[in-house]
């Protein structure tokens, strides 16, 4: 499991960081969302991985540590996907202002003469 | 024992987004009632500030320490969030409190009827820079470098226009690519030592066996490339310059202490975690930090001795000064002794964040003549589709009732001067207090003035000499040069320009007293279990009601 996952997020990473160096605003804002799942997946992954163990404290409190995983990475993930969410929405928008604008995708807002 | 008495704490970021919040509710025909509940709400934060950083330089605080904390929550100290106030955090609190306020009453005089919640933008960029100083947990931190990363994405745009598009678009880019980076940074700390809160980090470091702690120190130097990233580092620096000359006056004055918030990042986590108290990790990431700082002091010179237009030339002003600190917290930590090195560089980073807020402040007001500024707010009033009767109800007043008054022109000239004095280091302003400190305390009495030091001191002084060229050249073309007409200032405009240079004038004044401060918030820096005792001690609420309740049971 820990090779799938390790491929996963590598894929994930690498794909987010070409994506981020090209030249169209489409490819970089695509390139974030990538990079952003990437990190959540590795940020999950940093509470170690245990199948088949909830999160949740049973009832009583009594907790037994085999069968129970670190709840605090995935309450980090969660935190982490809302900003990202926001903060993809808000690139969108700006985005889509450059094009207007500028009336072409490249990220300077103008295109490079060969 | 008194816990409720550190309430006060959390009020430096209660009453921002209080009031950030509160003006969302009204649109914006409610101009005059946003105003000033804005102003009221950065007086009452500043006010709050000034409260904390007495109790902070006074052992205020129950238990009488230097140190207060909030529980947030009320979780014992390991688990939960923790607000921590020392010296350093109440210094960079009152900081933004008092650049806050002038840039809000300049920012009256029309820049806020230029698009949509401008004020409340504002609001949530102090509360995010409130909470990154005060906060005492690395993902807290995140969360409140967000909320101000987003209040600034908007500030940035605020206006709109081709330019400030294009270069919202890069500086969102660069920031979205750094949270990520901060963000893998803190996983990757978390997975070595389990745990978040700067205090415990710090005490774990010493006891952290050898397979770890090479995964701390990745994770500590992904964190810090997120931090130099937005305290402008070279050779990550190139999107500063156009993002801050892009940025409206007002909100490129806020953005001078963004950069100060990365610089306040690095030095509390150096010193917490790679700190004395840090066994083998002593040190790391000091060569960097160091070397670092030096090349953009050279490459922020280079830009001021190279700009043509005003606002790259404050932007590379920036640059210069977060050079200057990089390079004394990098020397600092190498050597060990440094506390008297950093205390220049704290005071010389109040006066230098004040003094480039108050050069983009005077630069908009500086090129207006060139007759631009007119055609662009009508054209973005226009562009935000606003009521033309509303605007007109209290629209720009006509020509002549902009004030032509020489005298306010002169004041103006005078405060240009005071800004490049402070920004130069010469006498006999605050800038060459700030620099004679640094440099005294690296190579004067007690310092230890190895070659880096006199490279430092070498840069520096030329830095100084290159700022004083650039600024006046431009200081000559605008108030000696030009053809008579003076370009039309308001009042509002000029008043917080000359708030600050009397800030300036103040901290010149009483520099024994505020150098005074930053000996013993140095002090304490170089000292970390001070900090990370206090916060194990940190007394919850709970249990204090216990031990009173206990108490009266007691015959």
């Amino acid at each position: 499991m820990e090779y799938v996952l390790a491929t996963a997020i590598g894929v994930l990473t690498a794909s987010g960081i070409w994506l981020l160096l090209r030249p169209r605003t489409f490819q970089v804002i695509i390139g974030l969302s990538l990079l952003s799942h990437a990190v959540n997946l590795f940020i999950f992954s940093m509470g170690r991985l245990a199948p088949g163990a909830p999160p949740i404290m049973p009832r009583g409190g009594f907790v037994d540590p085999a069968r129970y995983t670190d709840p605090l990475p995935q309450a980090l993930v969660l935190t982490a996907i809302v900003i990202s969410f926001a903060t993809t929405a808000l690139f969108l928008v700006i985005m889509i202002a450059s094009r207007g604008l500028t009336g072409t995708d490249h990220v300077d807002g103008q295109e490079h003469k060969e | 024992m008194m816990p409720e008495a550190d309430h006060l704490i959390i009020a430096p970021i209660l009453i921002p987004f209080l009031a950030g919040a509160l003006m969302l509710l009204y649109d914006e025909r409610r101009r005059q009632m946003k105003l000033t509940v804005s102003i009221v709400a950065a007086a009452l934060m500043l006010l709050a500030g000034i409260e904390l950083l007495r109790r902070a330089n006074g052992a205020g605080f129950a238990g009488g320490s230097d140190v207060g904390y909030y529980l947030l929550g009320d979780w014992a100290v390991p688990w939960g969030i923790v607000l921590v106030l020392d010296r350093l955090s109440a210094l960079m609190v009152v900081l933004t409190g008092l650049l806050a306020l002038p840039v809000l009453i300049y920012a009256s005089a029309g820049w806020h009827r230029q698009g949509q919640h401008f004020l409340s933008l504002m609001m949530f960029l102090f509360m995010g820079l409130n909470g990154a100083f005060l906060t005492g947990d690395l993902f807290s931190l995140f969360v409140f470098f967000e909320v101000l990363l987003t209040a600034s994405y908007g500030l940035l745009l605020h206006g709109g226009g081709q330019f400030r598009v294009r270069a919202g678009l890069h500086y969102v880019a660069i920031n979205l690519a750094g949270s990520v980076l901060f963000l893998i940074g803190v996983a990757l700390i978390y997975g070595a030592t389990g745990t978040l809160s700067m205090a415990h980090l710090s005490e774990l470091m010493i006891t952290l066996d050898g397979s770890r702690r090479p995964l701390v120190h990745a994770g500590g130097a992904v964190i810090a490339l997120a931090f130099l990233v937005k305290a402008g580092i070279w050779p990550l620096s190139f999107w500063l310059p156009s993002a801050y000359m892009a940025a409206p006056a007002p909100v490129a004055a806020m953005f001078a202490i963004l950069t100060k918030v990365g610089i306040y990042i690095l030095m509390r986590l150096s010193f917490l975690i790679f700190g004395p108290t840090a066994g083998e990790s002593y040190g790391f990431g000091a060569w960097v930090l160091m070397a670092g700082g030096m090349a953009t002091m050279v490459y922020g010179m280079l830009g001021i001795l190279g700009s043509q237009a005003l606002g790259r030339m404050a932007a590379h002003v920036v640059l210069l000064s977060s050079g200057t600190l990089l390079a004394v917290t990098g020397i600092a930590l190498l050597q060990g002794d440094g506390a008297a090195m950093i205390s220049g560089a704290l005071y010389y980073l109040v006066s230098s964040t004040l003094g480039a807020g108050m050069l983009f402040l005077l630069f908009e007001p500086m090129s207006r003549d060139e007759g631009g500024i007119a055609a662009m707010l009508a054209l973005t009033a226009d562009a935000y589709g606003l009521d033309p009767a509303d605007t007109e109800e209290d629209a720009d007043p006509a020509p002549g009732q902009w004030l032509q008054i020489p005298g306010l022109m002169t004041a103006l000239a005078v405060a240009y001067s005071a800004a490049v004095l402070v920004l130069a280091g010469l006498p006999p302003l605050s800038g060459f207090i700030g620099k004679f400190m640094m440099l005294a305390g690296g190579i004067g009495e007690g310092g230890v003035a190895t070659t880096a030091v006199w490279v430092f001191a070498a840069l520096l002084l030329t830095a100084g000499f290159a700022t004083l060229i650039g600024l006046m050249r431009i200081g000559i073309q605008t108030f000696w040069a030009n053809d008579g007409d003076a370009p039309p200032i308001r009042m509002l405009e000029a008043a917080p320009v000359i708030a600050l240079t009397a800030m300036l004038v103040l901290i010149t004044v009483r520099a024994e007293d505020v150098l005074r401060y930053t000996n013993a918030t140095a002090r304490a820096l170089e000292a970390p279990t001070l900090y990370v005792d206090g916060v194990f001690a940190a007394p919850r609420v709970a249990d204090a009601e216990e031990n009173g309740a206990a108490g009266e049971d007691a015959p």
